[in-house]
């Protein structure tokens, strides 16, 4: 069978220490087990070991929550300041200041001297919030689902490994190698892009939407975005799909601000870890070198 | 064995001291003079490894607790705080998160390194005992941090291993329930179990420390075992700890936390599960319950038993099986390198608890069952049988002199074959 040649030829490709190599070693051709749809990965300039946000992506991405998600999401543990902070979308200071106090959904506050509770326009440190009070209110007015709040969705959802047994261990030190902790992202891009015609055999609850995406395929949530309903960008351009990549882009720096530290820092700690190690190495064989052992 | 301490007081304070607390002289007893076979491989550093992980989760965990709120309610929001917004919050929570896969990465080397090597064999029976409380100890202590971000996995992960509890009930009617109600502190999992467990989670690391310290202490009157299993005979198959030892030790530590390192910063989520970033809900299932990776081998031997009784006792079964091993193994021979057929039966082990680490990450169902079966059979057929079987009828490959006649070229009149180019005493 081809398949097994080129899967046998992959799994040696990776044993002589192609680690690196793209997809070799999961089959794609392979059907999705247990009800998982097979995601394919994207490639995301904060993916890997290397990656980092890519700043003008998290502002467009912004704007797709904004403009879409979150007439029902909320985002609520993202500070209206972490968007003027170093690592994010980076939006002038006074911008998100001004968009805080625009912000439709108001915090409640108090009790005011005379133990009554107010609503006041949020300010930088407050969270970016949703619609809805509470997920009774946000249940009543969705037909019974329940949109989640966005903050870690992007760290919430993982791909399923869909290969055969045998190269998932394989799969996992190729991940393990390159660093891959981009299954949210990946999967929202597959969701968000994954709205399609139900197959013919196919029986779809009232109210719900076939997604290819979706675990089970029946989602709650009408498409958000469409082929022809996109968001336009400042400079006038947009698609489904671009929209889609960004506000994921978005959503996973929501759920990880601190990556791009992360990684800086992570580099610097490995090279003093691997300096120390050579140098430790040299001298204990150094020092070995006197005594037979 | 004679590892007296050489130290001699410098000052007249020193000496004074010394007459009232020895400690430095303890300290230069143990941790410099300390006679270390020669031939050690770096399997032998994961006991500083291992004490390295043991303090640093302890110092990351004391930290974390200054942000911490064990409460249902802002149990979850008080991590989350800690990633987001406590200065390098998020380093010190993947240090801690990740420190305790390390942990077990380190511990599991080093337990099937004792089990290749006979480490548990006369005198060291004791040592190894402790070890094996030490494990234990250190699975609940894992098992009850793992419940303190109070994400799903962790809400329903404490749900799924206290209820095993109640299939008591199949011995004595009621036991089961008392138990478990115990554990819980009310009628289901809730806040008051979060709070309990977050208070023996910060007191089990130090009862870990301290039998550490038994360990640590049983090792240095039995001395270290070591590959060619032999014991110090002369001070030729020796070094002094201190800088041999220590040398080597430090050269492993680095290269173990370089792949500490690269999980914290490059891969801080990829040990753990995706359902843990969601709070917890006692009124949604996860539709796949899984403990944390380390635990997946004990999983699978749980499920592989048919009966919900069954499975608890063989889960239990597998870890006190290994307090008996040092009875169990009739081999006089320490050392597998001299072992021809033990050395096979050792790999079909590992090969075993790999495959039940894959298999418990698996829904019980077809094939996963079964072969679950086997591996769970061979693994206790392993202790019950093979190794009390093979000692009586294996014959073992001829022993070198002593362990510097192992290592020396032309030492000691002729080493046997294979020792010296043993790729492992390099």
């Amino acid at each position: 069978m081809r398949f097994m040649k080129n899967a046998s030829l992959a799994t040696l490709a990776l044993a002589i220490g192609a680690a690196f190599a793209p997809s070799a070693l999961v089959p794609s051709a392979l059907a999705a087990e247990g009800g998982h749809a097979h995601i394919e990965r994207q490639t995301w300039s904060f993916g890997g070991f290397t990656g980092q946000y890519d700043t003008a992506q998290l502002q467009r991405g912004f704007q797709i929550y904004k403009e879409s998600c979150s007439f029902c999401h909320g985002l609520s543990r993202v500070r209206f300041r972490n968007l003027f902070e170093p690592g994010g979308p980076q939006f002038p200071e006074e911008a998100v200041k001004a968009l805080a106090q625009s912000w439709p959904n108001k915090i409640i506050d108090g009790p005011d001297n005379e133990g009554k509770m107010f609503e006041r326009e949020p300010k930088a440190f407050d969270p970016i919030l949703g619609p809805y009070r509470n997920d009774n209110e946000a249940r009543a007015s969705q037909n019974g689902a329940l949109p989640p709040d966005l903050s870690l969705v992007a760290k919430a959802r993982a791909v399923e490994y869909t290969g055969t047994w045998w190269a998932h261990p394989f799969s996992m030190l190729r991940d393990i190698a390159t660093g891959y902790q981009e299954g949210g992202p990946d999967y929202l891009y597959a969701l968000l892009t994954g709205y399609e015609e139900p197959p013919a055999d196919f029986t779809l609850a009232e109210g719900m939407q076939y997604n290819m995406a979706f675990p089970g395929h029946q989602i709650a949530m009408p498409a958000p975005l469409g082929k022809d309903s996109f968001i336009t960008y400042q400079d006038g351009s947009g698609s489904l799909e671009q929209n889609a990549r960004d506000v994921a882009a978005f959503l996973a720096w929501a759920a990880d601000p601190s990556l791009n530290t992360r990684k800086n820092t992570g580099w610097l700690v490995m090279l003093y870890l691997l300096i120390t190690t050579v140098l430790l190495y040299a001298g204990k064989r150094a020092l070995w070198s006197k005594i037979p052992h | 064995m004679d590892h007296t301490s050489n130290y001699e007081p410098k000052s007249s304070f020193a000496k004074w001291w010394d007459d009232r607390l020895p400690v430095m002289r303890l300290m230069q007893g143990q941790l410099i003079d300390f006679p270390t076979p020669r031939n050690l491989n770096y399997l032998w550093t994961f006991g500083g490894i291992l004490t390295f992980c043991l303090a640093a989760q302890i110092m990351t965990g004391v930290v974390l607790a200054m942000h911490y709120q064990p409460s249902a309610a802002e149990a979850f929001n008080s991590v989350e705080a800690i990633r987001r917004d406590v200065n390098y919050g998020w380093m010190i929570r993947n240090f801690h998160a990740v420190g305790a896969s390390m942990f077990f990465i380190a511990v599991y080397i080093h337990i099937f390194r004792g089990l290749y090597y006979g480490s548990y064999k006369a005198p060291r029976e004791v040592l190894w005992i402790i070890g094996v409380l030490i494990f234990l100890v250190m699975m609940a202590t894992a098992f009850m941090g793992y419940a303190l971000p109070w994400g799903q996995m962790s809400f329903w992960g404490v749900t799924v291993i206290t209820n095993l509890f109640s299939s008591l009930n199949e011995i004595i009617s009621g036991v089961g329930t008392a138990v478990v109600q115990w554990l819980w502190g009310g009628y289901s999992v809730s806040g008051t179990t979060l709070n309990r467990f977050f208070s023996l989670h910060y007191l089990l690391p130090f009862v870990l420390a301290g039998l550490v310290i038994l360990h640590i202490w049983a090792l240095h009157v039995s001395g270290q075992n070591n590959p060619t299993g032999l014991d110090i005979k002369t001070k030729a198959d020796a070094v002094p700890m201190y800088p041999y030892a220590i040398a080597k030790d430090a050269v492993g530590l680095f290269a173990f936390l370089l792949l500490f390192a690269w999980f914290v910063f490059f891969l801080p989520d990829y040990l753990g599960h995706a359902d843990n970033y969601v709070e917890a809900n006692p009124l949604v299932t996860p539709p796949h319950i899984v403990p944390e990776w380390y635990f997946l081998p004990f999983y699978a031997i749980l499920r592989a038993i048919p009966s919900k009784l069954g499975g608890v006792i063989a889960m239990f079964a597998s870890i006190v099986v290994l307090v008996f091993v040092p009875w169990l193994d009739t081999s006089r021979v320490r050392s597998a390198k001299y072992r021809p057929l033990y050395k096979w039966f050792f790999w079909l082990l590992v090969i075993a608890c790999l495959g039940l680490g894959y298999l418990g990450a698996k829904p019980p169902e077809g094939a996963y069952v079964i072969w679950s079966r086997i591996f769970t059979f061979y693994y206790f057929a392993h202790f019950l049988l093979v190794m009390p079987i093979l000692g009586l009828i294996e014959t073992p490959k001829p022993l070198p002199k002593s362990i510097s006649a192992s290592v020396l070229p032309s030492g000691g009149g002729g080493a046997p074959q294979g020792a010296a180019a043993a790729p492992e005493t390099r």
